[in-house]
Formats: structure tokens, C-alpha cells, sequence
């Protein structure tokens, strides 16, 4: 970067001369700073974490390699696969719901069929900007018996008090929490990705005499395809790792929330009050191989669905 | 708008129109409650939390003591608190822009050997859970004396892997060849191609980078509940987690239902605010880069 600054005909020169070595060097140098945290950061952190998960720690024979011992044991870990099918179901019931919503909003929105259109779509974002920690707090005093809204709505009308904290509830209520967060941020993505369509292909369907809907669901939707499917891997993913909402919960909903309620929470525990961080790291690596799993079956799926 | 402005004189327009800003009223009600909620709750005392309508204020106004409350309980944390959050999330979110649109710039810009490689390596990076991460980076930190310092949460945050996606998808549209080869014919070098040409055109790009690394260190949890453990070190979403936790088991008293409330509502509503005023040239940064695409 110094050489910016430089002046002077030798320096013009030797800048000069320096162009071809530097298109080949160049993206090196530019990727250098990035790369090198991405290595200390990311890559030497899992290493470690590996090097952890096959070993075993005693009290009596202190650290010992046992191969694979740790993920012998996750493997047949009841808690941990309990985790993972409520994570699953989770998803089942979060993700199209929510990603629902944001195309069917970004599509109104895009269409321009509606009133106050910035007004809704800057709105809609706002929970985004609201930490889900702060989200979590916030519905769980909405959720909460005494002082919650719903509660007090109920007891007004003479319903019995909604139990947002039972072994039926509990899921879609922290899947409410995510949606109320994440809808407008999926919601935006997906409407930058329709208003990115060229505007020439609008106005041919218009001589056609396509109606507005006709022509969102027919041309616009198969457009952004490859957008959807990235967002529903980036939400398999974030729900695969929940951990905050249910962590923050507990004190709510301590009959139904455990310390392995999901696998995250699972590896927080063993980890961190059980100081079994080799057996947590096995963990982790098991989760990481389930979210990987899942999102390639999912993408051939949806490959399977998109070239046919 | 373009569609619409030939046919928006009929009726059946018109009654759509109203149809679907109706749904949209709706949604936009369930977006505001808990906001509504977090207001009206932060404006009460305590008893009167649990006696009064959630969604609506009480008699007594009460949003000046509980805010007095918020700011001198145990010795004014709560704006160290503050400070912190916004400090990671400035650090991490700059730093973090930074070293993804570099990263970014050479992936779109430039063929090397091991560009595809490197590059399925970062977007593998985002399906690493973060527990597989956290726990052995607290083990690591530990080893270096790092850990309960502010460097523990805003080192390993200047890694934000989306941003180099991003920026890579950004720039390949935003950025022509043709103005970097006539930069190269013009003499001059890639990094000042970089710092003079480049940069001005990526900045959109840029911003809407800071403003996700901003955002996902601001609303970080897990990260900072791991590695820091003494209180003038937190940022603002460990440090509430912790007074409700208190809160609801009563440990802490139950003066702190409606204190944690006020101090949600002091947290979230910079970043509203900020959200509201960025998200003009936010927006504007994506939509431009749309249109060129």
C-alpha cells in the first residue's frame, strides 16, 4: 500500500515494472489478512477440537487416546439423538412457515400491488436489528402466565390461560421467536433477488397481457429458485444449531427444556458443567456431520427438483 | 411500480391493493407487539406489571425511575455494558469488512491456484456449529491468557465468512473487467488499482458487509457467555440474560422484571435508530448492484 503514496518517475518505474508479478501475487496478498485469521480463528480451533475428541480424560489415569471412542459413544447417545429429531421437527415446522411468509411478502412487496410499500418492508426487517437474546427475553414475558398479554387476554374472556411452556407448545413457541426474528431479513433477500430481474422481461409479459400474478408466480418465482434454496440451507443450518432461545428459556420452562433439549445446548452442558470437553467436542463434530448430511440431501433434492 | 402504473385506475386493482395491504397491516401487528410490549412494560413498576394490560400503559408512569434503576444498579454496569457491545461490534464489524472485501476482490477478480479450493473451504465454514468452534477457541484462548478479555470476543469475530460470499457476489457485478484492464494499461499497480478504482465502486457492498458483521457481533451471545466471565467485560445480551435469569428465579429480587424491560428497550433502540437511517443506503447499495446485473 505504501507505494501509493510514493511519487517520482523512478518510483513510476519500478511501479511499472512490478505490474506483472503482481496480478499473479496479487491475489495472494489481498487474501492474506482474511486467510490468515480464517486459519487461527477457525481452522486451528476444529483441529484442536478433533485432536480433543479422541482422547478421554479420567480422574484416576488421567488423558488417554481412545480413537474413536467419543464418537463410539455419541453415536448410541440417546440424548444427543433426541436433540437431533427435535431440531428436525423443529425445522419442519419453523422454516416453511417463516420462508413462506417472506416470499409471499417480498412478492407482494416487488409487485408493487400495495399500499405504504418502504413502510412495510423497512418494518418488517426492524426484529433483525433486536438480538435474540432480546427477542427471546421479550416474547418470554409475552409468553409469560402472570404478566403476559395472552394470558391477561384469556383471563379477560374467561379462557383458561394459554401454557406456552408444555411439552406441545414449547416448539412452536420458540419457533415463533425465530420466525418473528428472521422472516424479514429472508424476506429481503428474496425481494433485492426479484428487483435484480431485468425489466425488459416485465414489460414482453406485459404485451402479453400477463396479470401481475400471473407474472410473479409464473416468470418472477422460477427466477429466484437458486435464492430460495440457499436461504432454506442457511435456515437448516441455524436451526440445526439452537441454542439461545431454548438456553434462555429454561428458567420458564424447566419441566420441558433439559440441559440436552439440542445437541448445542447438550455439548454447552458436558462441556462447561461437566468439564467433559473431549466427549463435547465428539459431540459437536457429530452435529457438524448432521448439518452437513442434511443440507447435501437436501441440495441434491433440490438439484433433482430444479434440472428435471 | 412499473407494472402496475398502467392498470391502477380499475377497481379490482384497487380493492387487491387494499386486500394485501391488509395482510401486510396484520403482519406488521405481530411484528410491533413484543416491541409495543417492551415500551409499555419499561414505563411500569413492578407490581403493576403484573396487574396491568401488557400491550398498554398503567397509571403510574414509571419509565424515568426504572431507567434511573437500570443505570445505578450495581454501581451503573449496565452502561459499561453498552459500551462494550457497541466497541466489539464497531471492531469486529470494521476489521471484519475490511479483510472479506479484500478476500472478496480477489476471488471475483482474479484466477489463482487454489481460488476454488479456498473458496468452498470459507462457505463450508458457516455449517460448523458453533459449539464445535467455541469450546475448543475458549480452550485455546485459555492457553494464551486471552480469555475474560475483550480480545476473546473480537478476534474470532473478524472472521465473518458470509462477508466474503457476499462480497465476492458483489463485486463481480459491481466491479467491470474492463475497468480494471484499462487500470492495468493506464500502469497502474493491482493495489492501487484496488485503493483508487476499486474501492469507491465496492463500497456499497462494503457498508451492507459492515452493517451484517455489526449486526452478528451486536447480537452475539454464545461467544461472549463463554469466554468472558466477570461482568465489566460483558456485553449487553450476556448481562440482561443474566439479571433475568435472576429475575425469574428470584434470586435477584423482583424489582428487576421491569428493569431488565427498560434495559431492553435502551439496548435494541440504538440499533433500530441506526438500522432505520442505514438501511436507506443499505438497500440502495443492493438494489444497484441488482440493476447492473
Amino acid at each position: 500500500m505504501a507505494d501509493i503514496a510514493a511519487t517520482g518517475s523512478a518510483v513510476a518505474k519500478r511501479r511499472r515494472r512490478r505490474i506483472i508479478v503482481n496480478k499473479r501475487v496479487a491475489p495472494y496478498v489481498f487474501l492474506a489478512p482474511f486467510i490468515i485469521l480464517f486459519v487461527v480463528f477457525l481452522i486451528v480451533p476444529l483441529l484442536y477440537a478433533f485432536d480433543l475428541s479422541v482422547y478421554k480424560s479420567t480422574l484416576v489415569g488421567g488423558t488417554r487416546f481412545v480413537w474413536f471412542d467419543n464418537y463410539k459413544r455419541a453415536f448410541t447417545d440417546a440424548n444427543f439423538w433426541s436433540g437431533i429429531v427435535l431440531l428436525i421437527k423443529f425445522s419442519l415446522m419453523q422454516i416453511p412457515v417463516m420462508l413462506g411468509l417472506s416470499l409471499l411478502f417480498a412478492l407482494i412487496l416487488d409487485s408493487g400491488t400495495v399500499y405504504a410499500k418502504s413502510f412495510f418492508r423497512v418494518s418488517f426487517f426492524i426484529p433483525y436489528a433486536v438480538p435474540a437474546v432480546i427477542a427471546t427475553l421479550l416474547w418470554g414475558y409475552m409468553y409469560g402466565p402472570a404478566y403476559g398479554p395472552f394470558a391477561q387476554l384469556a383471563t379477560a374472556i374467561g379462557w383458561p390461560k394459554p401454557d406456552f411452556f408444555n411439552d406441545q407448545t414449547i416448539l412452536p413457541s420458540i419457533a415463533n421467536i425465530a420466525t418473528w426474528e428472521y422472516m424479514g431479513y429472508n424476506m429481503i433477500i428474496y425481494y433485492a433477488a426479484l428487483q435484480a430481474i431485468p425489466t425488459d422481461l416485465e414489460e414482453a409479459s406485459l404485451m402479453d397481457g400477463a396479470g401481475a400474478f400471473t407474472y410473479a408466480l409464473r416468470i418472477k418465482l422460477p427466477m429466484i429458485v437458486p435464492t430460495i434454496i440457499v436461504t432454506i440451507i442457511f435456515s437448516i443450518i441455524g436451526s440445526l444449531q439452537l441454542f439461545s432461545e431454548p438456553y434462555l428459556l429454561i428458567n420458564l420452562a424447566r419441566n420441558v427444556i433439559n440441559s440436552h433439549f439440542t445437541p448445542n445446548l447438550y455439548a454447552y452442558t458436558l462441556a462447561f458443567t461437566g468439564q467433559q470437553y473431549n466427549y463435547s467436542a465428539a459431540i459437536s463434530f457429530v452435529l457438524g456431520g448432521v448439518v452437513a448430511v442434511i443440507s447435501y440431501v437436501f441440495m441434491l433434492f433440490a438439484n433433482r427438483g430444479v434440472s428435471r | 411500480m412499473s407494472i402496475v402504473g398502467k392498470s391502477t385506475a380499475s377497481a379490482g386493482f384497487v380493492r387487491t391493493r387494499w386486500l394485501l395491504t391488509g395482510v401486510l397491516g396484520l403482519y406488521f401487528i405481530y411484528t410491533f407487539m413484543p416491541l409495543v410490549y417492551v415500551i409499555t412494560a419499561s414505563t411500569k413498576t413492578n407490581p403493576d406489571l403484573f396487574t396491568s394490560f401488557g400491550l398498554w400503559f398503567s397509571e403510574d408512569f414509571h419509565l424515568w425511575q426504572n431507567l434511573y434503576d437500570l443505570f445505578t444498579i450495581q454501581k451503573g454496569i449496565f452502561s459499561q455494558w453498552l459500551w462494550n457491545t457497541f466497541y466489539y461490534a464497531l471492531v469486529s464489524g470494521l476489521g471484519s469488512a475490511v479483510f472479506a472485501t479484500l478476500a472478496g476482490y480477489a476471488f471475483a477478480k482474479y484466477d489463482f491456484i487454489g481460488k476454488n479450493f479456498l473458496f468452498a473451504l470459507v462457505l463450508g465454514a458457516v455449517m460448523i456449529p458453533q459449539t464445535a468452534l467455541v469450546i475448543p477457541l475458549f480452550l485455546l484462548l485459555s492457553k494464551f491468557g486471552l480469555l475474560n478479555t475483550p480480545w476473546a470476543v473480537i478476534l474470532p469475530s473478524l472472521v465473518f465468512p458470509p462477508g466474503v460470499f457476499l462480497m465476492r457476489a458483489y463485486i463481480d457485478e459491481a466491479i467491470s473487467n474492463e475497468i480494471i484492464d484499462a487500470g492495468r494499461v493506464d500502469g497502474a499497480g493491482e493495489l492501487h488499482i484496488f485503493s483508487s478504482l476499486a474501492f469507491r465502486l465496492l463500497m456499497p457492498g462494503f457498508t451492507t458487509v459492515f452493517i451484517l458483521a455489526f449486526v452478528a457481533s451486536w447480537n452475539n451471545y454464545f461467544l461472549p457467555l463463554v469466554v468472558l466471565n466477570s461482568s465489566e467485560h460483558f456485553p449487553v445480551t450476556v448481562g440482561l440474560a443474566q439479571w433475568y435469569a435472576s429475575a425469574v428465579s428470584g434470586s435477584g429480587g423482583s424489582l428487576l422484571f421491569t428493569v431488565v424491560m427498560a434495559g431492553a428497550l435502551v439496548s435494541i433502540l440504538p440499533v433500530i435508530v441506526a438500522f432505520l437511517i442505514m438501511q436507506r443506503f443499505w438497500q440502495g447499495g443492493l438494489q444497484a448492484g441488482g440493476v447492473k446485473a
